[in-house]
């Protein structure tokens, strides 16, 4: 385990990393840190106006919260799929945008990866921060169930780490992997319940003669069970059932190994392909 | 092996991949069904030896001998194919100065950042951090961001991290040809100072001159294999012997050329003192450079003259008869006149000599061959070989004694 010394002993460059991330990306903007907050106010006013008022989808009362609001109940899916999907897309171009560094220094290369998980964490953090206290504004008395939110952060940031390594070395030898990434967060977008509940995906449904089981296939996909996670903890006020919970530690789990086994295999000539 | 080894290299291989598509992609990966074709190349074949602690180590070789990958290989940032190599104390590598640096921060924040990646912690950089910007000395845009910095004062602030990493070994690789002449000045005394400290440092350099006066000891590269390792000063004039044995032949024809043609340059001949054809020149040795030439009509009194040039266009010197005091009778027909050198001093390297006959005034050239000879000057004694010439001179002194006792 001379990698994981190797990583405490590194751990102020991952902090360092994480505020060349976060410094740089909100020094160019005169806006600045409200950019983090601009985004996700502009897709929530879209996805309300289109799925909440003409679509007229009507979001689940809360149980037991009795919470009863489409803007917070897409909020609540909204905040941790954007961590998902900002953190990848970042995360992918992480090496190959270091080049140079990677070239000329030596360090461990997939802090570069860690600390794009780190800084939009950061960001995850401030928005899930907005959006408790919008809870509260709600009437949702969300605050002693934030030790297990950040639990579920954790993991759902662990999880991303472990996709972020894959896809951040892949990148390096194929370059056109963001392209299919695009394509790939389209489809996981509408594939979770994030702009509807998951009460419209069907239970079953005859294809062919055969009894699909269609909604336990649905729940096959982690990003599903984190979105109903964190709308458990958030919109209902409860805690996400102990299956989900062990699916999420599992697959948490098995990204990071396999991510860091991925990466580990591709490091030694990292320098000559990037 | 008396010293301990700061950087022992065993047996290290590498090889790179040259890919015959330039973009990988996925798509044409998959339309293809399989990967990217490519050559393998080896960088580095089977390179063995040690920087003994507390020395000077020197890789020299031509281009794409390597000398950079062995390198980058100790650095960390290449993995050897083959073969493995140790590295005993803290390690710095000042391969590009300033490589992590993020334009949109400012000096400061890049000064933490930088020393971060090269392994210093937050508390370290705080103690240092006076020191750094002072040697860099940019105090007054440290709180600038580094996109507004001239690529001067980028490369002084890379520089000053890198160096106060404090390590034990310093990897070094053509940085210091960067920066004004006092930036440089300041980079030699620190490096200097590293040597006197008793720290090793290995370098790789294209200029000879300062790897023989900085070095210990020098591996010289060819085409990824050691091929010979000692003492600097003694490869280096091996290596420069071997460089300037095959190129001794002049251009023939396509010189510059102009002139009205009454007396025309047949050809220069390079000759001994015995006024026997001379193949090879060495610093010191005897040399007669014979001008064969073809009067066409009889002129009065022409001034035949010569400059030296080096390859890359420094003019070293020149002479002609008229300044020599010499007048000059030339029937029609063919002749030769010699100049000649007692002890050439011109330091080992190539040459051009330019061969000229003017009419008397030195105002109407009957023939002017630019660079009308190339040839080359191999070590010889005096050994000095910076600059483009000896100037011949001899060191004495009671303090001095035969140098044999050093090594």
């Amino acid at each position: 385990m001379t990698q994981l010394a190797e990583y405490i002993e590194r751990r102020e460059l991952l902090v360092n990393l994480v505020l060349r991330e976060l410094r740089s990306r909100y020094k160019k903007s005169v806006l600045g840190w409200a950019w983090s907050l601009l985004n996700p106010i502009s897709s929530v006013i879209v996805y309300t106006v289109v799925f909440g008022v003409f679509l007229k989808i009507d979001p689940p009362v809360g149980q037991p919260s009795g919470l009863h609001s489409f803007v917070i109940f897409l909020l609540c899916a909204l905040v941790p799929w954007n961590f998902f999907a900002n953190t990848v897309s970042t995360a992918i171009e992480t090496l190959v945008g270091n080049a140079n560094l990677i070239k000329k220094v030596y360090f461990p290369r997939e802090l570069l990866v860690t600390a794009s998980v780190g800084a939009l964490g950061v960001t995850f953090l401030i928005e899930l921060g907005v959006l408790c206290g919008l809870l509260l504004i709600f009437g949702n008395m969300v605050l002693p169930w934030i030790p297990v939110l950040l639990f579920f952060a954790a993991l759902e940031a662990v999880w991303i780490l472990g996709i972020g390594l894959v896809l951040a070395t892949t990148n390096v030898y194929f370059r056109d992997v963001r392209h299919f990434l695009g394509i790939a967060l389209q489809i996981l977008f509408y594939s979770a319940p994030i702009v509807y509940p998951i009460t419209l995906v069907p239970k079953h449904k005859e294809v062919l003669g055969v009894n699909v089981p269609v909604r336990q296939i649905y729940e096959l996909n982690p990003l599903v069970r984190f979105v109903e996670a964190f709308r458990d903890i958030l919109y209902n006020l409860t805690f996400p059932s102990w299956q989900t919970t062990l699916y999420l530690i599992f697959w948490s789990g098995v990204s990071l190994v396999f991510g860091l086994w991925v990466f580990s295999k591709l490091d030694a000539r990292l320098a000559e392909e990037v | 092996m008396s010293a301990r080894a700061a950087v022992v290299v065993d047996n290290v291989s590498k090889r790179f991949r040259l890919y015959h598509e330039r973009n990988q992609s996925l798509k044409a990966s998959v339309m293809r069904g399989r990967r990217a074709r490519y050559d393998e190349f080896m960088a580095l074949r089977d390179v063995s030896f040690e920087v003994p602690e507390g020395t000077t180590f020197g890789l020299i070789g031509e281009n794409g001998s390597g000398k950079s990958t062995l390198l980058k290989c100790m650095a960390r940032i290449l993995k050897p194919d083959a073969g493995h190599i140790e590295t005993h104390g803290k390690i710095s590598a000042l391969l590009e100065l300033g490589a992590g640096f993020h334009p949109e921060l400012t000096g400061r924040e890049n000064v933490y950042l930088n020393g971060a990646i090269l392994g210093l912690s937050r508390k370290q950089i705080d103690d240092r951090f006076d020191g750094i910007v002072a040697f860099s000395g940019i105090e007054q845009f440290i709180d600038s961001p580094v996109k507004n910095y001239s690529s001067g004062m980028y490369v002084r602030l890379g520089f000053s991290v890198a160096i106060n990493v404090d390590p034990e070994i310093l990897l070094i690789d053509e940085v210091l040809a960067v920066g004004d002449a006092e930036f440089q000045r300041k980079c030699s005394e620190k490096i200097a100072e590293f040597r006197n400290e008793g720290r090793s440092i290995v370098l790789v350099s294209h200029s000879l001159p300062s790897v023989r006066a900085i070095c210990d000891e020098v591996a010289l590269l060819e085409h990824g294999s050691v091929i010979r390792i000692g003492p600097a000063a003694d490869v280096i004039d091996e290596y420069m012997a071997e460089v300037f044995a095959d190129a001794n032949d002049p251009d023939a024809g396509g010189h510059v050329r102009w002139g009205s043609k009454e007396v025309h340059i047949d050809g220069i001949e390079v000759l001994d003192a015995a006024h026997a054809p001379l193949d090879k020149m060495h610093t010191g040795d005897t040399v007669v450079f014979r001008f064969h030439y073809t009067a066409r009509e009889s002129v009065p009194n022409p001034v035949f003259g010569l400059a030296v040039h080096t390859v890359e266009g420094v003019h070293i010197t020149g002479s002609n008869t008229r300044f020599a005091e010499l007048s000059c009778d030339m029937p029609v027909g063919p002749g030769f006149i010699d100049f000649r050198v007692d002890r050439l001093l011109l330091v080992p390297g190539r040459y051009d000599f330019t061969a000229v006959v003017y009419d008397r005034t030195i105002s109407h050239p009957y023939d002017h061959v630019e660079r009308m000879l190339r040839f080359d000057v191999h070590p010889g004694m005096p050994r000095e070989t910076e600059g483009v010439v000896s100037l011949g001179g001899t060191w004495e002194g009671e303090a001095l004694r035969p140098a044999e006792l050093l090594h």
